[in-house]
């Protein structure tokens, strides 16, 4: 069997966080948003995988920015649809 | 104006035998179209009841004139189903999951709960799919065993039956598949993705064929009388031929094979009706062999109706011609020609203020004969919206009748502005704003300095013009698509409009070394510039008569102040700098707008380069920047003229020792690689790690001919100095570079076909003029002759092989580029960033959080970095850093 590893371990990967509901009703009223315009992420990504995200829940995702210092993404889990 | 209307939604379904039976106004039984007199057969192909199409006639349904009806649906009956080739994928889904017998999903209620669980989840819910179905089962409901399905191209459907071990086939007419399609529950449909209110799967079987309106199959009368129809109706004649065949046929109790026979002619035709480009299906061709243009012909592809017709218009107000040069415009300028001005209009609202000019406008007319003369105006609009044209004798009346609520449609004149555009419009530089200058001639002028943007040569290019007709408009236009305001271009932050060939050439023999010009050739130079007074001469001759360095002049058109340290293009990285003291001149200082020493080339003012430029940009801002590049580009034009600039066939000429030079170099070259090939002949090659002795050989000796080719380079240019328009230009940047001059006068060198010596050819050998397994230099394309001395016949095959590869490359990457671009710009073209700084849908759907992740302009940093830290140090104190 293979090994399985961290994918958040690897450099090249950002880091990844489930939010909370708390956190998730603060982003979306400060961009006077809804849950489906968020950007997407699919359910069975590595990165939510390893963070036991799950459908409906809102990814944060933190990078280092070459210019900005620290930027941050928000993605909603959705299943990937079939084929 | 009607309002406009704003579109709910949009819900797309199948047609119903039903209501395509309603909404048909008349029941078409004959194939004819029109009769002896010209007039259309009722119940045919041209039915009046369908819409007119000529004048003077009336409409049977709506009893309006051609122009206002807007046509009517007929339908045909057909004698037996025919299936829709555009739904056979779905016709086979639906029989692979589906029971053959009573028409249910072929999962059981539990199977159906866990693969469809989240069918009625918003977030990314799924249908079923014939995956989700495990073949060769039996029928869970009824019991009943199931068949494969076998689906042909492009409307055959058959049933396999397994008869003691052997495949029997057996065909399924439409009638069978309609039959089992009207056998699914509305139920089941949901699951699979269907809504059964407006598309129930055996819609997909016509029984009945909607006959559309004569508007959209117009015929056409030609010269000599006769009636040519549309490519539809020359369809639609045929399937009513065969239906009423078929009719025939099967009330006559033909037998089954002739039925068989006449069902499939049916549905050819049905198909090609539909799609004439079906896999499997040949097309069905016009009388003279041209394939007919169908249905789906009309909508697919890039003059379809949609590529075309919909997402492609046209525009009034626009201008197109020849594009020619004229460096004494300014940038922002661009030459028309009078016949282009006095064909387009700008319209103008007559107000109190405004009405005297407006009178005067209108009484000079559309009559415009000279330069000289002001300019007129085309047309009036009167308050009520009619439109009056003028000319000759109405000019006065109209001139009198004005007053405020008109509009006048007048000329255009120096100072409008117009957007000026070169196709292709790969980025937003590619349309800008410039301001006119009524010319003669009959091209559009612009400054050879915005060429770079447009990507625009004067070799037969033409660009187009388009005038803004409205004050927002013109707005937009001078605030937002100026030329400059978009000197900088976004893709790397620094200037893309600059000096180009002759400007940066006449720059660096204006400003190269030191040089001295007496007062009148100082006013030649800056003939055009305003200036007050000239400043203190650089120096006294004996005889008292003043003088004036090259660098000052140049320094006249920079801005007081500047402070600027940096390197020119002509510099070639000395080990140990010199500073002030370079040989080459290749040190720029500018110290409170006075060039102090160095020479201006390409880095300083060219096109994607222009540090000069993109510093006064930063310090003074885009209008002295563009003052700046006009000025420079008619000084620079001076500059060229003084001296004259040319280049001809004897300035490749090198002297009889170079040749010599050359010559033994070549030679040298070739032992070498003879001697690597003896070597390598006898086994005691040593080849380099993770490569064969092969390989090794090869790579030696496409480095000895590349060293050699770049030594005959380095002794012509020894020879050549910058006396030479050819080093001058590759020095200054202007054009070409130093092996372009190598391979005029020294030696071509070695081509290539994908980065290797050229193999291909006859058994062993690349031509027949080589012996078999030569590995020589020249057997593989080594080519020793210059151009200026000629190619030997073997030498250039080998160049024309070399050459090919280059001109594949080009085809195919403007090609591939060209498609990636569309993908790219459909995908991103109505994406903006919105007030908060997030990049956004047009339906508020979020794309980017923070525009770029930092929310930075790439036109405000410098070459991909935020802040110019280096340039801005080094102008500060004044030294390089």
């Amino acid at each position: 069997m293979s090994v399985r590893i961290n994918v958040l371990d690897h450099v090249m990967v950002p880091n990844h966080q489930v939010m909370s509901e708390e956190e998730v009703q603060n982003l979306l009223r400060r961009y006077d948003i809804t849950f489906d315009q968020l950007p997407r992420i699919y359910h069975d990504d590595p990165g939510v995988r390893q963070v036991n995200g799950k459908v409906g829940d809102v990814i944060r995702i933190v990078r280092k920015s070459q210019t900005a210092g620290i930027a941050e993404a928000y993605r909603l889990v959705v299943r990937r649809p079939k084929k | 104006m009607p309002s406009p209307k704003r579109i709910g939604k949009i819900k797309f379904g199948l047609l119903s035998p039903k209501e395509i039976r309603t909404m048909s106004v008349r029941k078409i039984i004959w194939a004819d179209t029109y009769d002896d007199d010209g007039f259309p057969y009722p119940q045919g192909l041209m039915d009046l009841a369908l819409g007119v199409i000529d004048p003077g006639l009336r409409c049977k349904t709506c009893d309006q004139k051609a122009a206002d009806c807007p046509g009517h649906f007929g339908h045909i009956e057909l004698a037996k189903p025919v299936i829709h080739v555009g739904y056979t994928r779905l016709i086979r889904k639906l029989l692979r999951v589906t029971c053959r017998s009573c028409g249910r999903l072929l999962l059981s209620p539990d199977e159906i709960q866990k693969v469809s669980i989240t069918a009625e989840d918003e977030l990314g819910g799924d249908y079923l799919t014939e995956k989700d179905i495990k073949k060769e089962r039996s029928c869970p409901h009824c019991g009943e065993q199931q068949l494969k399905v076998n689906f042909e191209k492009p409307t055959t459907f058959s049933e396999v039956l397994l008869e003691d071990g052997k495949k029997n086939e057996h065909k399924l007419t439409p009638a069978d598949i309609r039959a089992r399609l009207e056998r699914i529950p509305d139920s089941d449909l949901r699951l699979l993705g269907i809504n059964p209110e407006v598309a129930r799967p055996e819609w997909t079987i016509l029984t009945v064929l909607p006959v559309p309106p004569v508007t959209m199959r117009p015929s056409i009368i030609l010269e000599n009388g006769q009636r040519s129809e549309d490519d539809l109706t020359h369809k639609l004649v045929d399937i009513i031929r065969i239906n009423q065949r078929f009719k025939e046929n099967q009330d006559a109790g033909a037998p089954q094979l002739i039925i068989e026979d006449l069902w499939e002619l049916l549905q050819y035709h049905v198909t090609t009706y539909l799609d004439n480009e079906v896999a499997g299906c040949p097309p069905a061709r016009h009388r003279s062999g041209r394939p007919l243009k169908t249905l789906s012909q009309r909508l697919k592809g890039k003059d379809g109706r949609f590529r075309g017709s919909l997402s492609g218009k046209r525009v009034n107000f626009s201008a197109r011609t020849v594009i020619s040069p004229n460096p004494n415009l300014s940038v922002t300028e661009v030459g028309v020609p009078l016949s282009i001005a006095v064909e387009m209009t700008v319209p103008v609202r007559v107000t109190a203020h405004n009405l005297e000019e407006m009178r005067a406008l209108v009484l000079r007319g559309p009559e415009r004969r000279t330069l000289k003369d002001p300019c007129g105006a085309n047309y009036v609009i009167r308050p009520d919206n009619r439109r009056i044209r003028l000319g000759g004798e109405n000019l006065e009346t109209i001139a009198e009748a004005l007053e405020p609520g008109y509009t006048v449609e007048r000329q255009l004149r120096d100072g409008d502005i117009v957007l000026f555009n070169r196709q292709p419009s790969l980025h937003r530089m590619s349309i800008m704003a410039h301001r006119i200058k009524v010319m003669d001639g009959k091209t559009f002028r612009l400054n050879p300095a915005v060429c770079p943007p447009y990507n625009a040569d004067f070799d037969g290019d033409e660009m187009n013009l388009h005038v803004p007709q409205t004050e927002e408009a013109r707005a937009e236009a001078a605030i937002l698509v100026a030329v400059q305001e978009n000197i900088l271009s976004p893709r790397f932050g620094g200037p893309i409009i600059g000096g180009i060939h002759d400007h940066i050439s006449g720059i660096f023999m204006l400003t190269h070394d030191l040089r001295w010009f007496t007062k009148s050739e100082v006013l030649y130079l800056l003939k055009f510039f305003e200036f007050d007074r000239l400043p203190e001469p650089g120096r006294i001759e004996e005889d008292g008569t003043p003088r004036w360095s090259n660098k000052q002049v140049f320094s006249m058109i920079l801005p007081d102040g500047l402070n600027m340290v940096f390197r020119a293009s002509s510099c070639i990285n000395c080990d140990e700098c010199r500073h002030t003291d370079c040989e080459r001149d290749a040190f720029v200082r500018i110290i409170d707008g006075q060039l102090q020493t160095g020479t201006v080339d390409k880095k300083s003012i060219g096109a994607f380069d222009g540090a000069i430029l993109n510093r006064i940009i930063r310090q003074y801002g885009m209008d002295r920047a563009s003052r700046f590049i006009d000025d420079l580009t008619r000084l620079s034009i001076r500059a060229i003229m003084i001296d004259g600039f040319s280049f001809g066939i004897d300035d490749e000429d090198l002297s009889k020792t170079e040749y010599g030079q050359i010559a033994d170099e070549l030679v040298k070259a070739k032992d070498d690689v003879d001697r690597r090939i003896r070597i390598f002949e006898e086994g005691q090659l040593e080849p380099m790690p993770g490569r064969t002795p092969e390989e090794t050989l090869e790579m030696q000796i496409m480095q000895v001919l590349g060293k050699a080719r770049d030594r005959t380079g380095e002794i012509a240019g020894r020879h050549l100095g910058l006396g030479n328009s050819a080093v001058l230009m590759a020095v200054s940047g202007a054009r070409g570079s130093m092996l372009n001059l190598t391979q005029m006068a020294g030696c071509i060198g070695q081509q290539s076909v994908r980065g290797e010596r050229i193999m291909r050819g006859y058994e062993e050998r690349t031509l027949p003029h080589f012996r078999r397994g030569d590995r020589g230099a020249d057997a593989h394309g080594f080519i020793l002759h210059s151009y200026k001395s000629g190619l030997s016949p073997t030498e250039f095959f080998f160049h024309a092989i070399g050459g090919r590869e280059g001109l594949v490359d080009t085809a195919v990457r403007t090609s591939q580029s060209g498609y990636l671009q569309r993908r790219l710009i459909n995908a991103l073209q109505d994406l903006k960033v919105a007030y908060d700084g997030t990049v956004r849908t047009t339906m508020g759907r979020i794309i980017q959080f923070e525009y770029g992740e930092d929310g930075t302009d790439p036109m405000k940093g410098s070459f991909g970095d935020p802040v110019d830290v280096k340039g801005l140090v080094e102008s500060i104190i004044k030294e390089e850093v």
